[in-house]
């Protein structure tokens, strides 16, 4: 069975069609690429997948269950999670805490157990702790578990982002553009870890990237957007020599 | 538990006892007077009030300028109901009928608290700051209208059950409960709605139900500081209740530094005791009180402390053994 499935999504925002008629089935363990020009939608479509829009009209179901009308919320408890275009961290907090709030619903005490710090509290916050730091380890984050995240360098606030998705134990995890503003290097040990984290965490990836190296590179599969339309969707060697796409880039 | 933690609740506590008995000593030698302990209590009580309200505007992050109408409910609401049961003959020891007032005090603040949050929470900023003052001027006009609590005139014959004993230790208590509720997956969760509300959801935090959480706890905590005042002045009149009773109070906390507990109390304590010191410069008391204000937030905009907490830990570590300071500051309360 797919893991996520949206059928003929339409955005519309007043006259403008944003997104029009878009399919895509992720199946388990896919690596997903989803490409296009400037202004194609493809952040669009990220919004409704994970809630943040309602589509106009479509459906788009998770594992066989309806996502229209939850709350982004609820969606990741369904298991999608995702990363943003322009980084959102909790600025203020530090690395592991940002990791933490996304563990929130596997920690398990109630308002007054947290208050009055009982012996739940302390196993429990234990554990958040440990597997808090072992998530930042695997994106060897370790020594700045406790440093702001607004102080930590671009490339790790990037992977930050990563792993506080992944700390809501998603089945699809969706990385808005992760190597934007990366330079080569950086680019290169993203794609080693998106690998990685696929791998060591079995879950299916859709990733909307820029960087055609970075997406011809570890992506299996590609779809391309533009205008909101569907207009290819192949492996990556089919994607290259496309005459749509080119045109979709280049122009005619 | 580890180590580290056990020698800073132990430390905190230790400097807590310390703290009390040298004003147990001071106030049983007469060395500070009744004038004086008075100010102590009302400083105490606004310490609970600003701790409260830095649960919405410090780690909510919101702005709510009617906190005096929640503690004017639970000032009134308890005054009720401590003379209902002293008018019904019922006896009982005075500690009790104080826990009875702050319960009753507390939790029909809280329940307001519900009830106002709810519908108001999609707002934020200066809207959410705006629908709050009309909130608590609903509240004061409804109590200058209202005749079983004594209207405009005020209510009268509240038992006096507040002294600095049992307020001091009150405080206490209701300053770490508002600590740990802070360091907890509750509190977590509501300071990352104020850092980045979309971020936050998309974490899988759920954020209505946090900030009306959030919201009803400060408004329980005033209703805890309203319970106190009413059972200190024996008497409350809707007056003192208006607008910039709620000013003064988010004053406190900017301040102190939003978010900061420990800076709330510290803020509190300076801007208590600082107007009654002021008092032998009478007419240009307000004059010297807004102009440290202005010099504050040119200067310090953040406040006193920031976000940061004071640690009396850490504190007395690089006193003593010129340690590193950590970042991760935790205990100190006081």
């Amino acid at each position: 069975m797919s893991v996520m499935q949206a059928k003929d999504i339409t955005m519309q925002f007043g006259g403008l069609t944003a997104v029009d008629k878009f399919n895509l089935t992720l199946e388990p363990h896919e690596l997903v690429g989803l490409i296009g020009p400037n202004g194609a939608g493809k952040t669009t479509i990220f919004n409704m997948l994970t809630g943040v829009y309602v589509p106009t009209i479509g459906t788009i179901e998770i594992e066989g269950q309806s996502i229209i009308g939850k709350k982004p919320n609820e969606i990741v408890k369904m298991g999608a999670s995702r990363t943003f275009q322009n980084i959102r961290l909790f600025k203020d907090l530090t690395a592991i805490e940002n990791v933490k709030i996304a563990y929130h619903n596997f920690i398990d005490y109630n308002l007054a157990q947290g208050m009055f710090r009982t012996k739940k509290f302390w196993s429990e916050e234990k554990k958040a702790q440990d597997e808090c730091f072992k998530l930042l380890e695997i994106f060897d984050m370790g020594e700045y578990a406790d440093t702001l995240a607004k102080n930590l360098p671009y490339g790790q606030q990037r992977k930050l982002e990563i792993a506080r998705a992944l700390a809501t134990e998603p089945k699809v995890l969706m990385l808005d553009e992760p190597a934007a503003g990366m330079n080569p290097n950086e680019t290169a040990e993203l794609m080693k870890t998106i690998h990685f984290i696929r791998e060591k965490f079995d879950i299916t990836v859709l990733l909307i990237e820029h960087d055609m190296k970075l997406v011809m590179g570890i992506c299996e599969r590609i779809i391309v957007v533009d205008y909101g339309k569907t207009i290819a969707e192949g492996s990556p060697a089919e994607i290259k020599n496309n005459p749509d796409v080119i045109r979709a880039y280049l122009g005619d | 538990m580890d180590q580290k933690k056990k020698k800073s609740y132990l430390i905190n506590t230790a400097a807590i006892a310390l703290l009390y008995l040298l004003f147990f000593v001071l106030i049983q030698t007469k060395t500070i007077n009744n004038y004086f302990v008075g100010i102590m209590i009302m400083t105490c009580i606004m310490i609970i009030m600003a701790l409260s309200l830095n649960i919405v505007a410090g780690f909510l992050g919101q702005m709510a300028l009617g906190h005096a109408g929640f503690m004017a409910i639970g000032a009134y609401s308890s005054a009720m109901a401590t003379k209902a049961i002293v008018d019904a003959g019922i006896e009982m020891p005075s500690i009790l009928l104080l826990l009875v007032a702050l319960l009753v005090g507390g939790l029909v603040a809280g329940i307001f608290g519900i009830l106002i949050g709810t519908p108001t929470l999609r707002l934020r900023g200066d809207y959410l700051g705006i629908v709050t003052i009309g909130f608590a001027e609903i509240i004061r006009i409804f109590f200058i209208n209202f005749g079983p609590t004594g209207g405009a005139a005020g209510l009268k014959g509240i038992s006096k059950l507040v002294d600095f004993n049992n307020v001091f230790f009150i405080t206490v208590i209701v300053a770490v409960l508002i600590f740990t509720f802070g360091r907890s997956k509750h509190g977590r969760a509501i300071i990352s709605i104020r850092e980045d509300e979309i971020a936050s959801e998309s974490a899988g935090v759920p954020t209505t139900i946090y900030k009306v959480l959030g919201f009803t706890m400060a408004a329980f905590f005033a209703g805890l500081g309203g319970a106190l005042y009413a059972h200190y002045q024996a008497f409350l009149e809707p007056s003192k209740f208006a607008f910039m009773f709620s000013i003064e109070m988010f004053v406190i906390v900017v301040l102190g530094g939003l978010g900061s507990l420990t800076g709330s109390i510290l803020s509190a304590i300076v801007l208590t005791v600082l107007p009654e010191m002021l008092r032998e410069f009478s007419e240009y008391r307000l004059l010297i009180y807004s102009l440290l204000l202005i010099i504050m937030m040119i200067f310090r905009p953040q406040g006193m402390l920031g976000r940061s907490e004071f640690s009396l830990t850490d504190f007395i570590d690089k006193l003593i053994m010129r340690k590193n300071r950590k970042t991760t500051s935790d205990g100190g309360e006081k």
